[in-house]
């Protein structure tokens, strides 16, 4: 195997600038890598290779012309297949869009492009990003590249797996109420969920579109900074993009020293939390602590209430979004309708996998007249009451540490029940009502060779400083030396 | 909260979803437990609470009305099922005269 692969993106980087590799040897290492082990991780549900190479070949010219871009330019960026690339597939691994081709970019790609990113590939993910393994994908399940019997988390799993694996330096994902957090976190890689508003949303495919949000895997947090950095900016497009200034991540790695206030929060160390986990994260407390960080024991008793409100808000927002795969327009199409409204309903019910029919049918519950009010406006109400909390903590510290996720991967078909499959998420959830950035970097492994999780979660725009206390606690441990043998 | 059973079939109708026998046994039993999870929401007094739906307050973003440049028929077209003439074909609507 090339070592190029096993270089982080800003060495990669680095060394393109100065002429050391070009951008068709290191794509090739990485499609070589992915032709070598991908049978047995399926994080890809496509690839195109000759495309990728194509744009490491034009990557190449514009360098040798003196005008390369940034960063990224050159660099292989793997995407989950919800993301909008003109003439690429975009699945959301649905049989509803098997054979959809996008006409168009999100403003996500047409940044990476102008960045002279190499896009590379389509990443498998749970259906329309609704589950927490990649078992509701209707083509395949990922693996965990640290076990391949176990899950990679979800619904991002794809973008996680293939991170951990080597088949790509980056990826993107979206975070809608810890698809990003936690298949991080399953798979031993660094993910970040950005402020909502912060990174567009256009050219997303919709889930709930007040919780949805895009954001960068990558091996360590200096490539996470880089990545956030080529998609962050305002689009007209997405009418709550947010007009923000942006620092510069990287710089911020090195130059915010902290020392940070940091809360604990009492609630995420209760039952339910895996021993390893609690040690491994207490261990990094002690760490902070060790660093001149204050750390705070504080309470968010709001905490029990997020997965709730989640399920009605994240099901209510789908039933609606969903309401577009119609049969008629642009989607898998029954061949047996007797009329138009029988169309939609055999349509609908041969495209949609059962998660998707499930959290359709609880959404369009929770939205119905009778139960609008008990169910959705009461968690419209309590996601305030969420927000509100959190807000309080933050005037009195800078971040809240937290164990990304209550159990380390588990393995596939394990949690056939949705309700123990809904409480993976329950430390990564209300980050998401609260719209609020959070980075999950690697923390440890348990005693059977599972990935553990740190979850830093920072003020609105607190980005920079996620990233660099991240990277201190990062910089300080070897975990991300630590790669999975395949 | 109420905590009436879910009306599947009614509810599946106003989803346009057509759900198997098994489908609507699994998902009623299903989804009586995740209601009776998030009945828990009745234990928060939410007297005098604004309802929030974005995390942060959003404005109208108002766009100049100018001209621009659309998808093409043909690539607005492109993933249709069905198409004839530039448009898109459907089951019949209307009943003949």
């Amino acid at each position: 195997m090339s070592d190029l692969i096993s270089k982080t993106a800003a060495k990669l980087s680095a060394m393109l600038a100065a002429g050391e590799v070009s951008s068709v040897e290191v794509t090739q290492a990485f499609i070589d890598r992915t032709e070598a082990v991908e049978e047995r991780v399926k994080a890809f549900n496509s690839c195109d290779k000759s495309w990728a190479l194509a744009q490491a070949e034009a990557s190449d010219k514009r360098r040798a012309a003196g005008q390369a871009s940034g960063p990224l330019d050159g660099i292989p960026v793997a995407l989950k297949d919800i993301i909008a690339v003109k003439d690429q597939p975009l699945t959301c691994s649905s049989r509803m869009l098997e054979n959809f081709v996008s006409p168009y970019d999100a403003h996500v790609t047409e940044l990476l492009k102008a960045q002279g990113a190499v896009l590379w590939g389509r990443l498998n993910m749970d259906e329309f990003a609704m589950g927490s393994s990649t078992e509701n994908s209707a083509f395949q399940t990922s693996r965990n590249p640290w076990n391949l019997d176990c899950v990679p988390g979800g619904s991002s799993g794809g973008s996680a797996a293939c991170v951990a694996a080597l088949e790509a330096p980056l990826s993107i994902g979206s975070d809608t109420g810890g698809s990003i957090r936690q298949p991080a976190a399953f798979c031993g890689v660094v993910g970040m969920k950005p402020t909502y508003g912060l990174v567009s949303r256009f050219g997303l495919v919709a889930f709930a579109s007040s919780l949805d949000q895009f954001g960068p895997f990558s091996r360590t947090v200096e490539d996470a900074a880089m990545l956030l950095q080529g998609i962050v900016g305002h689009d007209d497009r997405d009418s709550t993009s947010f007009k923000a200034e942006v620092p510069d991540y990287r710089a911020a790695l090195t130059q915010k020293q902290g020392p940070w206030k940091i809360g604990v929060p009492s609630e995420y160390f209760a039952k339910g939390l895996d021993p390893e986990i609690k040690a491994a994260v207490e261990d990094a407390i002690k760490f902070y602590e060790s660093e001149g960080c204050a750390i705070e024991e504080i309470s968010l008793k709001m905490t029990e209430y997020a997965l709730p409100v989640y399920y009605i808000l994240a099901t209510a927002e789908a039933s609606s979004n969903l309401g577009r795969y119609d049969g008629i327009r642009y989607t898998h199409r029954a061949k047996n309708a007797e009329d138009a409204i029988d169309l939609y309903y055999k349509s609908r019910a041969e495209g949609f996998g059962p998660e998707v029919k499930r959290r359709i049918i609880l959404g369009t519950y929770v939205l119905s007249s009778g139960y609008y009010d008990a169910y959705y406006l009461r968690a419209q109400k309590v996601r305030t009451l969420i927000r509100e909390e959190f807000m309080q903590v933050f005037q009195n510290v800078d971040a809240i540490l937290t164990p990304t996720t209550p159990t380390p991967s588990f393995k596939r078909g394990e949690k056939a029940d949705p309700l123990s499959m809904y409480l993976n998420d329950i430390y990564t959830i209300n980050v998401n009502l609260a719209g609020l950035p959070a980075i999950s970097v690697p923390c440890g492994f348990t005693s059977s060779k599972l990935p553990i999780g740190l979850q830093l979660i920072g003020k609105p725009f607190a980005e920079a400083d996620m990233l660099a206390m991240a990277h201190r606690y990062e910089q300080a441990h070897t975990w991300k030396d630590a790669v999975a043998a395949l | 909260m109420p905590s009436d059973k879910i009306d599947i079939d009614y509810v599946a109708k106003l989803a346009r979803l057509d759900l198997s026998e098994e489908e609507k046994q699994t998902f009623t039993a299903q989804l009586g437990d995740i209601l009776g999870y998030v009945d828990k929401l009745s234990d928060v007094d939410v007297s005098g609470v604004e309802p929030m739906a974005h995390a942060f307050p959003l404005e109208n973003v108002l766009d100049e009305d100018e001209p621009r440049e659309p998808l093409t028929v043909v690539e607005a077209l492109r993933n249709a099922p069905a198409q004839r003439d530039n448009q898109i074909v459907v089951p019949k609507v209307v009943e003949d005269a």
